[in-house]
């Protein structure tokens, strides 16, 4: 059975532009913005895999990979 | 395997040309979702631009592509897809395109209902030549052509296109991604001239010069200001002022021009050959 | 099989049309040309293919080059400010490299002008209406019969060289009715454009063979084509870098200019001998030609060169052609002088003499015959 989904958020440094939106619209505050005022994973449990900061970032610099583990009782 | 809709994009031309912000890659990776969702074969399927910042997007589509003139991306569709009418022609332009300069070819393709999508980002200016103000521009808009305001209405593109005879039409924004891949999703479907308005913002120009803002509040604005029907049938008329209509505005089925056309020439064969004998 | 039919000029493109194998026309009515958008819209939908109204000369040309691309052969036709609007896509053909046929059926001008009179004044526009510098194909019936002859010719170096092609005709040539010769396509050379042989992830939409000249596969082939009225590069990329510009548009020059020998075409009357010759082309051509008659029936050593081919200007082919005795080149045209400005240029060592007409009148012959007698031909 399916049992917990288990989220891996990949992002490109050199594609970010730093406009700031994933960080503002992530609905869990999963991302927060390092010195360069790029993203960076900061609470990757909360992620739910929405992927609304995928899919609202302009310059696909994220990529949310889903997977769906399988686990016994 | 499908294809996902990365596979409909161009990575290795990332990043892409657009301004820290600019809502038109959010609008983009939209319209590949759209693509992978439907399952679109990239050879059967035409991304057609004309000029503007929304205009560079054909470069990033692994599909054909045409990119043209200003304004007229909808009339080379339209040869398009009359002489082939197998292929999807997603015709992709701004308002400055779209409305202002394509005005004409806009409500004599809705007349026709050619079986076309266009996909209209609407961020009410110019930004590639410098943030001038256009057509879709509200009334006292400030831009760099209009420091003291306009002193001209905007249109409702939606509005336009309705009255224009599409017979599909739908407005979303970069903030509702979700409700933006499920509107392209069926006006891609939909048998007939289908017009998505997707209201962008402009950082550079517009947000700046008229809301003195940056893209998150634009985006803000966005989430606040779109409504949908039911919400805004609610609305009282001061409090519509300040919000506009989103989702699935007008769909009718009718026969696009294309399936008109095939009848007539039948006809015209039949006749023909009656003439000869 | 060849017919025998009693056509107008405009009807006769058409035919020549529908012969070459189009199926696909756009356009605007415009006097004197509306004869070839009613023909192409009766002829068409009974053979599969289709005639569609735009809202202005604008979206025509746009149409036509769309509907190229998803493979029909496509065509127009206008007037004196129809092909005005025209010159913004006639552009976009020159630079996404696409095949179509402009009918111009010119008419008295500027602006509105002279809507249902005569004129020869869009010399100059079908050379360099639209902007940048470029290469263009013109070519110039002054029959019924070569108005069908030169549309297919038309469609045949569109298709070869992958760019637009004009028929400049005239009101007068266009609203003639001649007994002509309507040939089907196995009677008549048809040319079509080169497709891809390559394997489709190895296909470039701009990349030249050694004619100059890139394969066209058609919207909804495997190979997927990009088409770019901006510059780019050899797969349809934006590239606005200076060697690219300098090469795109060198070849897109060198691909028609360095081809005049097989695009240009030029038809002598009684050249031998003669120490004047005329240059004229479409229904200038034919007074010229009488005129030649009359003159060498009174002794007169004069002679006709009839340009088939206006632009590229078939320059080396009218010089082959001249008597070494020719000493002097009389250019008659209706209009100011556009064509003879191309003929000082070329001919330094000829005298150079011309009859210009502008008042929506054909020439005549006997003004031709003044003209050569007060040169002291």
């Amino acid at each position: 059975m399916v049992k917990a989904k288990i989220s891996e958020i990949v992002i490109l440094g050199e594609r970010c532009k730093e406009c700031a939106i994933c960080l503002e619209f992530c609905p869990r505050q999963v991302l927060a913005a390092n010195d360069d005022n790029k993203p960076v994973v900061k609470n990757i449990e909360n992620c739910s895999g929405c992927r609304l900061c995928e899919y609202r970032c302009p310059d696909l610099a994220i990529t949310v990979k889903r997977k769906e583990e399988a686990t016994h009782g | 395997m499908g294809l996902t809709y990365r596979d409909y994009l161009r990575e290795e031309l990332f990043p892409q040309m657009w301004c820290a912000g600019c809502s038109h890659g959010i609008s983009l990776t939209a319209v590949a979702r759209a693509m992978a969702a439907l399952k679109l074969d990239p050879a059967e399927t035409v991304v057609v631009t004309g000029i503007g910042c929304w205009g560079k997007a054909d470069d990033y589509f692994k599909t054909h592509s045409f990119h043209g003139t200003h304004g007229r991306a909808l009339s080379f569709a339209t040869g398009i897809k009359v002489a082939n009418p197998r292929l999807k022609v997603l015709v992709l332009m701004g308002d400055g395109d779209g409305v202002t300069i394509g005005g004409n070819h806009f409500i004599h393709t809705a007349r026709r209902n050619i079986d076309v999508t266009a996909v209209i980002t609407n961020n009410f200016n110019y930004g590639m030549t410098g943030g001038q103000y256009s057509s879709s521009s509200p009334e006292g808009t400030i831009s760099t052509t209009s420091l003291y305001g306009t002193a001209e209405p905007g249109f409702d593109i939606c509005e336009l296109a309705r009255a224009a005879g599409a017979t599909y039409v739908a407005r979303t924004t970069p903030y509702h991604v979700t409700q933006m891949d499920k509107l392209l999703a069926e006006a891609i479907q939909h048998k007939g001239f289908s017009v998505v308005e997707i209201i962008s913002s402009c950082p550079t120009f517009f947000a700046r010069y008229n809301y003195k803002v940056t893209a998150v509040e634009m985006m803000r604005l966005f989430k606040e200001r779109a409504v949908d029907r039911e919400r805004y049938d609610a609305l009282t008329a001061a409090e519509k002022a300040g919000c506009f209509l989103t989702g699935r505005l007008h769909r009718e089925e009718k026969e696009d021009f294309h399936t008109k056309y095939a009848r007539l020439q039948q006809q015209a064969k039949a006749r023909a050959e009656r003439e000869v004998v | 099989m060849a017919e025998f039919k009693f056509l107008q000029g405009n009807e006769a493109c058409v035919e020549g049309a529908v012969a070459a194998g189009a199926r696909f026309f756009a356009g605007y009515p415009i006097t004197p040309s509306s004869e070839v958008a009613q023909a192409a819209s009766v002829k068409l939908p009974p053979l599969g293919g289709y005639y569609i109204q735009m809202e202005d000369e604008i979206a025509s040309m746009a149409a036509i080059i769309g509907a190229s691309l998803s493979g029909l052969k496509s065509f127009t036709a206008t007037s004196g400010p129809g092909f005005s609007l025209m010159q913004e896509n006639l552009g976009m053909a020159i630079m996404g490299e696409v095949p179509c046929v402009i009918i111009n059926v010119s008419r008295g001008g500027p602006s509105t002008g002279l809507a249902t009179k005569q004129a020869q004044g869009d010399v100059m526009q079908s050379r360099w209406g639209t902007h940048g510098d470029h290469a263009m194909i013109v070519l110039t019936p002054s029959s019924v019969q070569e108005c069908f002859d030169q549309t297919v010719r038309a469609f045949n170096l569109s298709e070869k060289y992958r760019c637009p092609v004009i028929v400049l005709t005239d009101k007068t040539i266009g609203h003639l009715r001649e007994r002509i010769e309507v040939r089907g396509p196995e009677e008549i050379e048809v040319i079509d454009r080169k497709k891809p042989d390559c394997a489709p992830s190895q296909y470039k939409s701009c990349a030249p063979d050694d004619d100059g000249v890139a394969p066209l596969p058609s919207y909804g082939d495997r190979h997927l084509l990009r088409i770019n009225s901006s510059m780019h590069g050899e797969e349809g990329f934006l590239n606005d870098s200076p060697a690219n510009a300098t090469a795109l548009v060198r070849r897109l020059w060198d691909k028609i200019e360095k081809n005049v020998s097989y695009i240009g075409k030029i038809e002598g009357y009684r050249l031998e001998g003669a120490e004047t010759v005329i240059i004229a082309f479409g229904i200038a051509a034919r007074a010229a030609r009488r005129a030649v008659t009359l003159a060498r029936a009174g002794g007169i050593r004069v002679g006709l060169v009839k340009l088939l081919t206006l632009w590229p200007f078939p320059y080396a082919q009218i010089r082959e052609a001249l008597d070494p005795n020719c000493r002097s080149l009389l250019v008659a045209e209706l209009n100011m002088g556009q064509l003879v400005l191309e003929v000082e240029r070329l001919f330094k060592d000829k005298k150079i003499l011309r009859v210009n007409k502008w008042s929506g009148e054909d020439i005549l012959p006997g003004e031709i015959m003044a003209a050569l007698k007060e040169a002291g031909c």
